[in-house]
């Protein structure tokens, strides 16, 4: 999201699903499509069997590798230098966008700079990928004439994240990729509401809209509107620097609604003695998770099917979310909780439904200024829709950018190795991730019919590893990292190259995260979980 | 665009080139049954039941497959066509067992529909031996159960996988009366390309596939539809929440390829359909929860929140704002969110509100 920001001016996905019909090219990187988005999987596929090309980039040969023209299985780690190869075969032969470049982008020459160094040879020296596969890919890219990209976590979940997500703007903009149906950078989010949850100001750093809380002129308008004193002005901490000041006890209390960092989070070891420092915790969710044994308080929340609201989905797009069965007991939709809450600590909120506080919400957001409950029930809108007879925007950056001079800006990027890297005691290079019949800490889909399909932890290990090993299918192996250990059992397949295993993060009693680490990108703050060097060994 | 003059059952009716009869008349207001027809897939032609007649033209048409010419004259209930539709049901009925009380699809079954508007009680063209259901019932996964006795061929459920899925986890196997929809020979459904995305269930128009877990949860009429979308991941899926109001639970969920307003189209994957009983869980927290002595006792919601707002005040008063922090959700609604982060600002005074974004 930050790289996106930062190039473009806005950091969601830029096209809305419509446009993947009209894509001549689909690059996918570091996003397994059909089980993390299995939907748009469909549609990526619907499209190449309709003659669009697929360009494919994962260290795991992923299901969609199957399908495509070409198929790249790069290092981890090395996006930043596959990506500034393709750059530099674009410049060579002179395929990039120049008209589009001239009107619409800054900072041209310094990316032509930084990226001249990343000969195929130098890049695929890094990466482990053939030169010609390099070129076969920037090659396609540049043809287009619509190519679109769509990364997930394998491009944000680094150490080099933003980096990563800054190098395929560029390559966007580079092509003119930006801008019109079938195109674009799109970055599929992971969580229903994790887009809703960045709008409404769920963030340290800013307000709803990404309206910042440094600026005096923001805070005295939202101070007006909410009726209440002065605001705090100074950026907050982040998830993971909570934690930190927790575990340090300069964070006393903690108030954690609807998250199981004991399952999601990195470093699960430092996770359960921040949480047991802290003087007070309370946690407000459906079921007494991991996380909740920890509170001292815990209240009961409706869940999905037992309240009324709004998710934003990857596209911007806002939709309802309705009531249809009652909640269990003296279970109450999360929103009565906090304004009942809010109202014992001092606030006058008077608020009698969701609509109401969707209102609220349209009333300090620009972005969601034309939206309301009673609109949403005749179909979903997708920001910017600022006003109550605007149709939403399904697409960005038609014609300008959202910076303040309209232009987009190049950042090019330099490839630096990793956090870490397998050596002689680690060997291994481990990477986490969802599998399709289950969702992060498992706590809903562990209860439905996928939990008895997918009962407990596998670990994906190539062959030859296995054969090294002696291990056999099925077999108990132990993933052991600088962090943690885990164990599991052995799913021996080639979607992991060599001397690479992958582990879902689902099962709390078998916990992927005691691995990881809580490395993260110092820019966007987001855990690097995607390289962990560890050893393998039969349990 | 020139509309296409034709004549349905003696009404003039403009079509739209390249539109097929069925499409016309539906267009037009005029019924005609199909079965292996739907409109969210690719037309087969394979079940005959949307035979018509055409004037001039010396064999019956599949009006879902035959584009329609100007100046077509068109019998869609003439007694020609009505013999032959019936005739086609019946042949059908041969293979299928009338077990219909029992059976999950009783009440939107389109076989049991069109055997009813023909008026149909039996096959009469049945004999001993020439019929081959004698299948065992698959039930082996936790998501939707087969049962190929009552399979009519219609091919629904493998042009879904197809073409909405697309995986190919499914075809038509072996010929005549042993022709059945299997996965590929030699392995089992839980070891094919299937993702139990059960778009395939959703359109069988009989009750060879059902939902395993809406098995006697209440039948089709007892159902109410409730419009939302999915809390898994990013995508956004249009699902409706099928809801038996009789015990207040949820029996099915459902998705509508025809929804103005579904940005899926329809489409779905296993955690959209079937992964919705934690609603129900015995394991759901109902009460607040008060930690005393290393244990959590029940508790009412006024001592719950007096308690929190005491403590909270309390570090505040001791320690400053920014002692207290908030983690938000990404998992809840954009109200939710926006109220915890007001909660955080407004209320407690900090700016330490976060939620994985990252995760």
């Amino acid at each position: 999201m930050k790289g996106l920001g930062e190039t473009f001016g806005s950091g969601a996905m830029t096209n809305d699903f419509k446009s993947i019909k009209e894509a001549d090219v689909l690059f996918v990187v570091g996003s397994n499509t059909t089980e993390t988005h299995p939907v748009i999987g469909s549609w990526i596929k619907e499209r190449k069997a309709d003659g669009a090309k697929l360009i494919v980039c994962d260290p795991r040969k992923i299901e969609l590798a199957k399908y495509a023209d070409v198929y790249i299985r790069h290092n981890s780690g090395s996006d930043v230098a596959l990506v500034n190869g393709m750059m530099h075969v674009i410049l060579r032969d002179n395929l990039h966008n120049a008209a589009f470049i001239d009107e619409r982008v800054e900072n041209f020459e310094a990316l032509r700079k930084v990226v001249e160094e990343y000969t195929p040879e130098k890049t695929s020296e890094i990466t482990g990928v053939p030169a010609e596969l390099i070129e076969a890919a920037a090659r396609t890219y540049a043809a287009g004439p619509n190519s679109a990209i769509f990364y997930t976590m394998g491009i944000t979940q680094h150490q080099s994240g933003t980096d990563n997500v800054r190098s395929l703007a560029n390559l966007a903009l580079l092509c003119g990729m930006l801008g019109r149906p079938g195109t674009g950078v799109n970055p599929l989010r992971g969580q229903n509401n994790v887009q809703g949850a960045c709008d409404m100001g769920a963030l340290p750093n800013v307000f709803t809209g990404y309206q910042k809380v440094e600026n005096a002129d923001v805070r005295s308008r939202m101070s007006g509107l909410w009726k209440c004193g002065e605001l705090p002005a100074a950026p907050g901490l982040t998830l993971v620097k909570m934690m930190e000041a927790a575990g340090t006890g300069d964070l006393k209390c903690l108030y954690i609604m609807g998250e199981n960092p004991m399952v999601t989070d990195p470093d699960t070891n430092h996770v359960r003695h921040a949480l047991e420092n802290l003087e007070f915790l309370v946690v407000q969710d459906i079921f007494l998770t991991e996380t909740a044994q920890l509170a001292d308080v815990v209240l009961p929340a409706a869940c999905w099917a037992e309240k009324e609201g709004t998710y934003t989905n990857t596209t911007r797009t806002v939709q309802r979310v309705r009531k249809a069965v009652e909640a269990p007991g003296e279970a109450r939709s999360d929103w009565e909780i906090l304004t009942d809450l809010a109202n014992r600590l001092g606030a006058a909120w008077e608020f009698k439904s969701a609509s109401e506080v969707f209102d609220a919400i349209a009333a300090c957001t620009p972005s969601y200024a034309g939206m309301s409950h009673e609109r949403l029930d005749e179909g979903p809108l997708s920001w910017p829709c600022p006003a109550v007879d605007h149709p939403g925007t399904p697409n960005l950056h038609v014609g300008r950018f959202s910076r303040p001079n309209g232009k987009a800006t190049f950042v090019p990027c330099e490839w630096k190795e990793p956090h870490e890297w397998p050596d002689e005691e680690f060997p291994f290079l481990a990477t986490t991730g969802r599998i399709l019949y289950h969702y992060h800490s498992g706590s809903m889909s562990r209860r439905s019919a996928p939990g008895e399909f997918v009962r407990e932890l596998f670990i994906e290990i190539n062959p030859k590893d296995a054969e090294a090993l002696h291990v056999e299918e099925d077999a108990m192996i132990r993933v052991t990292s600088r962090r943690g250990s885990v164990s599991g059992k052995a799913k021996i397949t080639d979607r992991v190259p060599p001397k690479m295993v992958f582990l879902p993060f689902h099962f709390a009693e078998a916990g992927a995260n005691v691995l990881t680490a809580a490395v993260i990108d110092p820019d966007s703050e987001t855990p690097a979980y995607k390289i962990n060097a560890v050893k393998v060994e039969t349990a | 665009m020139q509309g296409i003059d034709l004549t349905i059952n003696g009404k003039k009716v403009v079509a739209e080139p390249g539109m097929t009869i069925l499409q016309a008349a539906r267009k037009a207001g005029i019924h005609i049954p199909t079965l292996c027809e739907h409109p969210a897939l690719p037309v087969a032609g394979a079940c005959r039941v949307c035979l018509v007649e055409v004037e001039k033209n010396p064999k019956l048409l599949t009006a879902c497959s035959s584009p329609v010419a100007p100046g077509m004259v068109i019998h869609t209930h003439s007694p020609r066509v009505l013999e032959a539709r019936k005739a086609v049901v019946e042949l059908i009925l041969i293979r299928h067992p009338l077990d219909c009380f029992s059976c999950p699809s009783n009440g939107k079954c389109e076989l049991q529909e069109v055997a009813y508007e023909l008026g149909i009680r039996d096959s009469s063209f049945k004999e001993e031996g020439d019929t081959c259901n004698s299948y065992a019932l698959e039930d082996a996964n936790p998501f939707y159960v087969r049962d190929m006795n009552k399979c009519i061929l219609c091919g629904r459920c493998i042009r879904a996988c197809d073409s909405l899925a697309r995986y190919h986890a499914i075809d038509f196997q072996n010929r005549g009366i042993k022709a059945m929809v299997q996965p590929p020979v030699g392995r089992d459904l839980e070891h094919s390309d299937c993702t139990f995305c059960g778009q395939c269930v959703q359109l069988c128009p009989v009750g060879a596939l059902s939902e395993k877990a809406s098995a006697g949860q209440g039948r089709p009429w007892e159902l109410e539809s409730v419009k939302s979308t999915c809390s898994y991941c990013g995508v956004g899926c249009e699902l409706n929440i099928q809801v038996n109001r009789k015990t207040g639970r949820i029996a099915n969920v459902t998705t509508d390829y025809q929804s103005p307003t579904g940005i899926n189209e329809g489409r779905c994957c296993v955690k959209g359909r079937f992964a919705w009983q934690y609603v129900h869980s015995e394991d759901r927290l109902t009460r607040p929860l008060i930690k005393e002595n290393g244990s959590f006792r029940e508790a009412g919601w006024a001592e719950a929140l007096s308690v929190i707002a005491g403590r909270m005040n309390a570090i505040k008063e001791d320690f400053g704002s920014d002692a207290v922090g908030f983690f938000s959700s990404a998992r809840c609604t954009n109200e939710e969110n926006f109220l915890l982060q007001r909660l955080s600002r407004e209320v407690m005074g900090t700016n330490n509100v976060d939620h994985c974004a990252h995760l």
